[in-house]
């Protein structure tokens, strides 16, 4: 879009909250709810949260107030990610796919599922999360196969972005450049400005939708001090990354790791529980399930999240392929970083360092995969034939 | 779900039939699961519609005579007698579930595993020569073929009903043997352990209750037993290393309700005798 930066208060959110509920979108944003970050539905008149920030480490995520008077205790956005990523919403996690009842003929009446009432907007969205949306809709649209249920939520979808400028210790989006400011794809992104002198939004629209939105919400054009602010601010944060990854590097020591050391190492961390997958922006697998009830008169099919750490993933005739723990988080860290770029020719990843913060055993995505790019370096410093890096992965 | 009443319809065609015969078994327990089978109130016209409630002494006195098509056995083998009575109760069941945390891993008496049964009955019973036990409480698969476990400590209503209604209509029921952590992320819970410090056994713990208790900011107590591939060790290692456990606190987590299930009653072995989960130097 071409149109310039607007300057929006403090209140930017709210009054976007009110102007898209007006509208009639379904509108979602993050809550402080028993002291934890939550993306939930919101309506006109419902605030976000103010002064909080997040502290993530491997295996440990804490929300805290600010304490004192300082314009930070004022913050809007001072959190990063919380546990829920957008595809809660986009991708739900238990899906009613259709009913089927016996017809008193014979045969089946078939009720197929309704789709969602209303468009969703969604408020927040970070730039690793618009790229991870992004990345999913590549999977879930982008084929010869659409996922109906996800193309009827993403269709429409009003996207605020809200881009980063105190990246947290967890966040590595630089690495792959989908964070931590957003050039497109957005409906609207706000980028918060606060110090001592000022306390407010630069607006910028991404569609006609957001010009329209950010006509109706007023406000007057950025200066350029606050265009420069909000560059300057962006660039910094891409450089006070929490951790880095090296993504060429994992990606080629990914896609002949098969027999790499670490899996057995990881294996016995890993608890297969599927935390790093459930939080995963990206990680789109289901399984199906039909049920019927007690006459089998009426029977259900039924979708919800799965993942690549359940025995039953992977299970195929006379049993699962991938049983294993080491074997299973092989598969899943491969595909993140290496296979998904044969897959869809991009990175499974986009570097929001949910996995890492809650993994329960603090399982660090970063440094496993250094260390892979280590050992994929010392095997192949080796005579041919010797060494433990074959191509045999451990069942 | 409602059913079409039409008098030609399926409802017509179940009475014409002979229903499924279904038999509830009690043995060392507490009554808490097969009680569970009596909560499903608003089912349970349509469950007395497709099975003969034959023999359920929690519900009636009065019993039908085996063979029976489903025989629902509760509790675990804790006495002489108890040994010769699972046997008869396999050989009159076509098939056998075996329901709660005490059919499926010995249940809380398991505790007595570790122990010396003969100075515990001392210490309880003022007259322990009364006594006829055995020195182990052990899960009905120990001693006979169980076609299929219902784990919890109760069993949940929904998982009873959805086992009962795969048996009727001959399909695989429809639940998996993953970590409680699925249903916390499916249903929004954000994780007690991650974000609060809160020590749980959910990463460990088969899923099935709907991931009750961090839904109410508590850890997991592990009711449904040990998941499909648990890794207990570290679990408990970074409960002590991180979350600050005393070693015999984990020890006391992992000896509850399924005490005698391997993955918990190894790695609770490992913790008591070394200190540190999955044994010295782990």
């Amino acid at each position: 879009m071409n149109g310039s930066a607007i300057w929006l208060g403090p209140d930017a959110p709210e009054r976007v909250i009110a102007h898209l509920g007006g509208q009639g979108f379904r509108v979602v944003g993050p809550r402080v709810e028993d002291g934890v970050l939550v993306l939930e539905e919101l309506t006109a008149g419902d605030s976000l949260p103010t002064g909080w920030h997040d502290r993530a480490a491997p295996g440990s995520y804490r929300l805290e107030r600010r304490e004192g008077n300082g314009p930070r205790a004022r913050e809007r956005f001072g959190y990063r990610v919380g546990a829920q990523a957008w595809k809660r919403y986009l991708h739900p996690p238990e899906l009613r796919l259709f009913t089927a009842e016996r017809a008193a003929g014979g045969g089946l009446d078939l009720h197929p599922e309704k789709g969602p009432e209303a468009p969703l907007a969604l408020i927040g969205v970070r730039p690793c999360d618009l790229t991870a949306i992004a990345v999913q809709d590549r999977v879930l649209m982008g084929g010869r196969h659409v996922d109906e249920a996800y193309a009827a939520r993403r269709h429409g979808a009003f996207l605020v972005v809200v881009e980063c400028t105190t990246p947290g210790a967890t966040c590595f989006c630089a690495s792959f450049g989908s964070g931590p400011g957003a050039e497109g794809g957005f409906d609207l992104a706000l980028t918060e400005l606060i110090d001592d002198e000022r306390h407010g939004f630069v607006a910028r629209a991404g569609s006609a939708r957001g010009e329209a939105l950010l006509e109706a919400l007023g406000g007057r054009p950025a200066s350029a001090p606050e265009t420069d602010g909000r560059r300057r601010a962006v660039d910094e944060a891409a450089h006070a990354m929490g951790r880095r990854l090296d993504v060429d590097g994992a990606r080629s020591a990914l896609a002949e790791g098969a027999g790499l050391p670490l899996w057995n190492d990881v294996a016995e961390r890993c608890l297969n529980c599927a935390n790093c997958t459930l939080v995963c922006p990206t990680c789109f697998c289901v399984t199906i399930e039909d049920v019927t009830d007690l006459s089998g008169d009426v029977a259900e099919r039924r979708r919800r999240w799965d993942s690549c750490f359940s025995l039953d993933f992977s299970y195929l005739h006379g049993g699962s392929v991938r049983r294993s723990g080491a074997a299973r988080y092989r598969q899943w860290l491969t595909h993140k970083l290496s296979s998904w770029f044969e897959q869809f020719g991009e990175a499974g990843c986009v570097g929001c360092g949910r996995c890492i913060a809650w993994c329960p055993v603090g399982i660090d995505l970063t440094q496993e995969a250094a260390i892979a790019i280590e050992q994929r370096r010392q095997a192949d410093a080796m005579p041919r034939g010797r060494g433990p890096a074959g191509r045999g992965a451990r069942r | 779900m409602k059913r079409p009443a039409d008098a030609s319809g399926p409802v017509a065609r179940a009475a014409q039939r002979r229903r499924p015969r279904l038999a509830v078994w009690k043995f060392s327990s507490c009554d808490g699961c097969q009680l569970t089978l009596l909560d499903c109130e608003d089912e349970l016209l349509a469950l007395a519609d497709r099975l003969e409630v034959a023999y359920f002494l929690e519900a009636s006195r009065a019993v039908v005579e085996g063979p029976y098509d489903l025989s629902l056995v509760e509790g675990s083998i804790t006495t002489p007698d108890e040994l010769e009575r699972i046997q008869e109760v396999r050989r009159q069941s076509r098939t056998v579930i075996a329901i709660g945390a005490c059919a499926t891993a010995g249940g809380i008496q398991s505790l007595r595993n570790v122990l010396d049964v003969d100075e515990l009955a001392r210490t309880v019973y003022a007259e322990p020569s009364y006594l006829d036990v055995l020195a182990t409480a052990t899960p009905i698969a120990e001693h006979v073929k169980v076609d299929f476990e219902l784990r919890g400590c109760p069993i949940t209503k929904e998982q009873l009903l959805e086992a009962i209604g795969a048996f009727l209509h001959g399909r695989r029921p429809a639940f998996g043997t993953v970590s409680v952590c699925q249903e916390c992320k499916r249903r929004g819970t954000v994780c007690v352990m991650v974000s609060g410090g809160v020590p749980c056994l959910g990463p460990v713990t088969q899923a099935g209750c709907g991931a009750l208790c961090p839904a109410y900011g508590r850890g997991c107590y592990g009711c449904f037993g040990p998941a499909e591939s648990p890794n207990v060790a570290s679990l408990m290692r970074w409960w002590q290393d991180e979350l600050g456990v005393e070693p015999a606190a984990t020890v006391r987590a992992l000896r509850t309700f399924n005490a005698a299930a391997p993955a918990f009653a190894d790695a609770a072995a490992a913790a008591d005798e070394s200190g540190r989960p999955g044994g010295e130097g782990a």
